[in-house]
Formats: C-alpha cells, sequence, structure tokens
C-alpha cells in the first residue's frame, strides 16, 4: 500500500504517529509542502527560518539513492548559506574550473572558467544529490532543536486533494491508514512526475528529445584523472555518441554516454553491457566499480502557470529541462529563494495575496531561460537532421584551428541566476551610470568587505545597502522593518564593491529583497522614493 | 587586411539557433543552396577579395 519507489540512500526521517492522526477534525497548518526532494526541504529551511510552521510530506522515509545532480551553481551555494548548509557543501564537493573538449579523439581546445575572484563560493561544485539534500536536512535538526517550526513527516502520502476557495484539504496514506489535514498554502515539490500536478489534472507542455543517456557513477581503482570536465563529441570508443566526464567527491566519477533513442533499456542496464562500454571508453584493464548507473530521456516543458489560487509549484514539479546547464535543482533553488520570502510576507499580513502572482510570473521568466539554453545545448549535442548535424561538426572543425568558432560550440552553459528584466516587483532605476550587472532585477553578485562578505550583510529580509550614502539606519514602510547596510569605499579591500555596484557613480543608495535582488536604486536617499519602492517590491500597488 | 579569425559573433548561441531553425524542414538540396545564397551574401558584405581569399583557406582547412 505504500511501498518504496526507490531505494535509499540516506534513511532520514522514519515514520513516525503524529497527533494530526488522531484529531478529531483535521488540523489546519499555514504551509504544507508535498515532496522531501532538495526544493521541498529548502522551502522548509526558508519559511521555518522565518518563523512560519510548515509541513514537508514525503512518501519516503528519505533521500533517494543515485548521483543524480551533481553540479551546484555559486548561487545555489548562497542561497544554502543564507539557510545554514553551504559550507558543508563546499567542504565535501570537487571545485572545478579546467575544462577540455574532445572531436573524435583530438583534444580541440580547453577551457577555464575563470571564476571572479572576490566570492565568498566559487563558481560552481559537483557534489552527490543525496549529499546535498543531508545536509540540508541536517541543517533542519539544527534548526528543530532550537524551537524553528519545521516538521518533516516520512512515509506519508498525499492520495487526494480537495481545493476549496481559500485553503485546501489533503487526504494522507501513511503504513497505519489515513489521515486528513488542511492546508492554507500548499507547495508541490513532487518531482518531475509530480502527482499532486497530476491529481489538479494540470498541464505540462514541451518538447521531448529523442535520446536517450547511460550514466554511470564509477569509483576508480586507480585515481589519476586530473580534477576537470571532459567532453567528447562523436568519440571513436563508439560507446556513445558523446560522452562526458565528470569528478565527484568520493574518488567518484560521472561518466555520461549518449546511447540514441531505440534503445533496450533493460539490456543497456546489465552490468555487463555496462562495463563493455566503460571499457571501450577507458580501455581495457583499468580497474573500477560501478556505484550507480541508470538511463535517462528528457524533454524540456513547463506549466503554464506555477501558481494556482492556493497552491504553488516549484522546481522540477513546474519545470523540466535537459541536464546540460544544470539548471534543474539550481533553477528549483532559485524557485525557493524567491516564493520563501514573499509567502512569509503575505502570511505575516505584510503584503498583498496577489504578490504570489509575481512568483509565477518571474520563475516562469527564469524556466523559459533555463529551456531556452539547455535545448539549445542538447541541439548542439545531439543534432537532430543531416544539416544540423554538418554545421555542428563544421564548428568543431574550425574550433580546433580558430578561436572565433569556441564561443559557438555547445556542451552545456552552466547555470547563472535570472534577472528579473521588467519584472513586475522592480523599481525605478535611478542610477545610469551604475553597471548593468546590478540592475533593477538582477541578482546581487558578492564581493568582499574588510570584514567578510557583502552577501552575509544582505542576509535575508528587506535591506536599504548604501555606499557612501546618507540614510536612516532604520525605516518602517508599512510593518516591513527595512535595514541597512552601511558601507563605503573603506570597506572596499579589492575595489570588487565598487566595480559590480557603483561604477562611474560616486554614491549608490540599492533597495535589495530579501531573496538578495535588486529592487531599485538611486543616487542618494530619497524617503519617499524608498517608501514607494518598498511598497512596489511587496506587490502592494 | 586580415581576416578575423577571433569571437566576433554578438549572442554565439541565438544565431546559431536561428542558422539552425532556417534550415528546418528543408531537404537537403533546399539545405544546399540556402547555404548557397547565404555565403553569397555574406561575402558581399564582406567585400575585400583579400579577406574572401582568406576565408576561402579557413574553410578549407589550409594555410592562406
Amino acid at each position: 500500500m505504500l511501498d518504496d519507489r526507490y531505494s535509499l540512500a540516506f534513511k532520514l526521517y522514519p515514520y513516525e504517529r503524529s497527533a494530526d492522526q488522531d484529531a478529531a477534525q483535521p488540523v489546519r497548518h499555514p504551509v504544507v509542502v508535498v515532496g522531501g526532494g532538495p526544493i521541498g526541504i529548502a522551502t522548509a529551511l526558508d519559511l521555518g527560518q522565518q518563523g512560519i510552521p510548515v509541513l514537508v510530506l514525503d512518501d519516503h522515509e528519505g533521500i533517494g539513492m543515485g548521483s543524480r545532480a551533481i553540479c551546484f551553481a555559486k548561487r545555489t551555494l548562497e542561497i544554502a548559506d543564507r539557510y545554514g548548509c553551504g559550507t558543508p557543501m563546499v567542504e565535501k564537493g570537487v571545485v572545478w574550473n579546467l575544462g577540455k573538449v574532445f572531436h573524435e579523439d583530438r583534444q580541440i581546445y580547453d577551457f577555464n572558467l575563470l571564476p571572479e575572484a572576490g566570492h565568498k563560493y566559487p563558481a560552481f561544485i559537483n557534489l552527490q544529490q543525496p549529499y546535498f539534500e543531508r545536509f540540508m536536512v541536517e541543517r533542519v535538526r539544527e534548526l528543530q532543536a532550537t524551537g524553528t517550526p519545521i516538521e518533516i513527516r516520512g512515509k506519508n502520502r498525499l492520495d487526494a486533494i480537495e481545493v476549496k476557495d481559500d485553503h485546501v484539504v489533503l487526504d494522507i496514506m501513511t503504513p497505519e491508514g489515513p489521515y486528513r489535514i488542511e492546508a492554507d498554502w500548499l507547495i508541490g515539490c513532487d518531482g518531475a512526475s509530480s502527482p499532486l500536478r497530476g491529481m489538479l489534472g494540470l498541464d505540462f507542455e514541451g518538447r521531448v528529445f529523442q535520446d536517450s543517456f547511460l550514466i554511470a557513477d564509477i569509483r576508480m581503482h586507480n585515481d589519476d584523472f586530473p580534477t576537470e570536465r571532459w567532453f567528447w563529441f562523436e568519440p571513436t570508443h563508439g560507446a556513445g555518441a558523446s560522452t562526458l566526464l565528470h569528478k565527484q567527491p568520493d574518488d567518484v566519477w560521472r561518466v555520461d554516454f549518449q546511447i540514441g533513442w531505440n534503445v533496450d533499456r533493460k539490456e543497456e542496464m546489465k552490468e555487463a553491457n555496462i562495463r563493455r562500454r566503460l571499457d571501450a571508453f577507458l580501455g581495457e584493464g583499468l580497474g573500477y566499480d560501478i556505484v550507480w548507473s541508470s538511463i535517462y530521456t528528457f524533454q524540456c516543458r513547463r506549466m503554464k502557470q506555477f501558481r494556482h489560487g492556493r497552491i504553488l509549484f516549484a522546481g522540477d514539479s513546474a519545470h523540466q529541462v535537459s541536464p546540460f546547464g544544470a539548471r534543474g535543482a539550481n533553477s528549483g533553488i532559485q524557485d525557493v529563494d524567491n516564493l520563501g520570502w514573499k509567502l512569509g510576507l503575505v502570511l505575516k499580513g505584510q503584503a498583498p495575496e496577489s504578490l504570489m502572482d509575481s512568483y509565477d510570473v518571474e520563475r516562469c521568466f527564469a524556466a523559459d531561460e533555463n529551456i531556452l539554453n539547455s535545448s539549445r545545448s542538447t541541439d548542439f549535442i545531439t543534432p537532430k537532421s543531416k544539416i544540423s548535424h554538418t554545421f555542428r561538426n563544421a564548428v568543431l572543425q574550425l574550433a580546433e584551428k580558430h578561436a572565433f568558432a569556441r564561443p559557438l560550440v555547445n556542451s552545456g552553459r552552466l547555470s547563472l541566476p535570472c534577472v528579473y528584466d521588467n519584472g513586475p516587483l522592480n523599481g525605478e532605476d535611478a542610477l545610469p551610470e551604475a553597471p548593468a550587472r546590478t540592475r533593477p532585477g538582477a541578482p546581487c553578485p558578492d564581493a568582499p568587505l574588510a570584514d567578510g562578505f557583502l552577501l552575509d550583510r544582505l542576509g535575508g529580509d528587506f535591506v536599504l545597502l548604501t555606499v557612501d550614502a546618507d540614510a536612516p539606519e532604520h525605516l518602517d514602510v508599512g510593518g516591513i522593518a527595512l535595514r541597512r547596510v552601511k558601507l563605503s569605499v573603506n570597506d572596499d579591500t579589492t575595489g570588487a564593491l565598487a566595480e559590480r555596484y557603483l561604477g562611474g557613480a560616486t554614491s549608490a543608495v540599492l533597495l535589495i529583497r530579501p531573496d538578495q535582488h535588486v529592487a531599485a536604486r538611486w543616487a542618494a536617499f530619497d524617503e519617499s522614493a524608498v517608501r514607494r519602492a518598498v511598497g512596489h517590491a511587496c506587490g502592494k500597488e | 587586411m586580415d581576416l578575423n579569425l577571433t569571437p566576433n559573433i554578438t549572442d554565439p548561441d541565438g544565431f546559431y539557433a536561428r542558422l539552425i531553425a532556417a534550415h528546418e524542414g528543408l531537404s537537403d538540396e533546399e539545405s544546399a543552396a540556402l547555404n548557397a545564397r547565404l555565403i553569397l551574401v555574406l561575402a558581399n558584405q564582406i567585400g575585400n577579395a583579400e579577406i574572401l581569399e582568406k576565408a576561402l583557406a579557413a574553410a578549407q582547412m589550409r594555410k592562406s
């Protein structure tokens, strides 16, 4: 009745009977999250740390096996840092900067990501998804111990939903039978095949890519491969039409073979057949253990709307991309970053419910950007027509000799946070001399200060960031306490702050949203302008 | 005059996607004809015979 659909890497939330199961009337919760994966747990961390009680339901008792998502981007780590679990991720993760691109068997060029200096977090880490999830659940446990109102219920499966005007009624199945609860708000984080989306009969349209990929995570007996990302187009070993090699922690390597559309999955998943491909690729006689393997196909698609009244969708349940560019888990965490503060304000009565529509607008915009980028990478890696293949190989041939063709080589455009240009919450940009990268809608880039990093100072509430400008320390705007972060050029030890926030300007006042995106900016503090911008950023007009 | 062989295309991914999309649904002959027309249009934009000769050499993967 409640069989596991997959085996667990870590059993972290075993089933326990809840008082709700013995209540005479269904108990009402402010927020219920369906799905205890990375997006659901991040949602709980975000809301819980705002003091909002949040209940996570998961139909398993822990984290599923398999490395799955392995690339976590800077913005994800910055968000995790705000939740208090960024450090263990970076300590465990593998940092890489060097990539090599091969065509047939020749290396045609290499590239260095050359990450910009002056950020607390690296551009990317490679880390198996179960570790990423475990660090977040461990953070939940720490917070629970100090009274943060987060609850995770394992082996609690949502079986049916009834939608009311201002709440939902949930029928939940447990090993001890069914029970019923109510929720003011429901967040669907139950993955690409979202049962919740199915129960509501909602659309999930997009493009199917006719190709499959075989993943083999292997532990090398003799670890002498460098920490680099290697990508082969049309390798002559024939084990895959393209092949990717990527390092993870614990001496594990991700090998990803493109194996075509019409494959016998059962046959391909046999260990002997996986080894045949690996041996062709690595050369005979190299010792390794297969840690995990899987065959995946993919689609690029999204729901038309992420908000349906009191129900919000986040992560893969709302949008799905190809894996090239690491835009799945990373974009889901950005969904949470966008959703958390807005729902917090609405639940505290500090913003109208319509603020949640901006979640839909901003994150649909971001999903489209991610789908566009990952579709383009997929089209380059797996050309679908003869002429497309001809152009692709022409690019690769020219790239070996000429730098001009290299920007056209597309084996994945690595995930960057979305700039919400023309977003509904953006205020005025009254600082034209300042750099475009910190325009309204943009995520704040980090910068080193005399005593730490800028993003640590911004935190997770509304901030008035002043650089060589006067402003009051605190300002109450309709119940929202605006906190000033006061900086001057003296704090700017490397010049990065001026480069990223001032440009040609000599002073700056920026209104920063709780998700660390810029809402508006000016040269000097003007109380009425700031009040207007805060109201606008909270959806009050 | 020198042929520019350093990156010069604004929004390379967007251009590439547009190029492939232009060929969508065309037969092999139609695609070849589209390419021929495109080359002639671009050659006219370049104009300079020396650069065109160097471009031919680059495409033929030989030293100019």
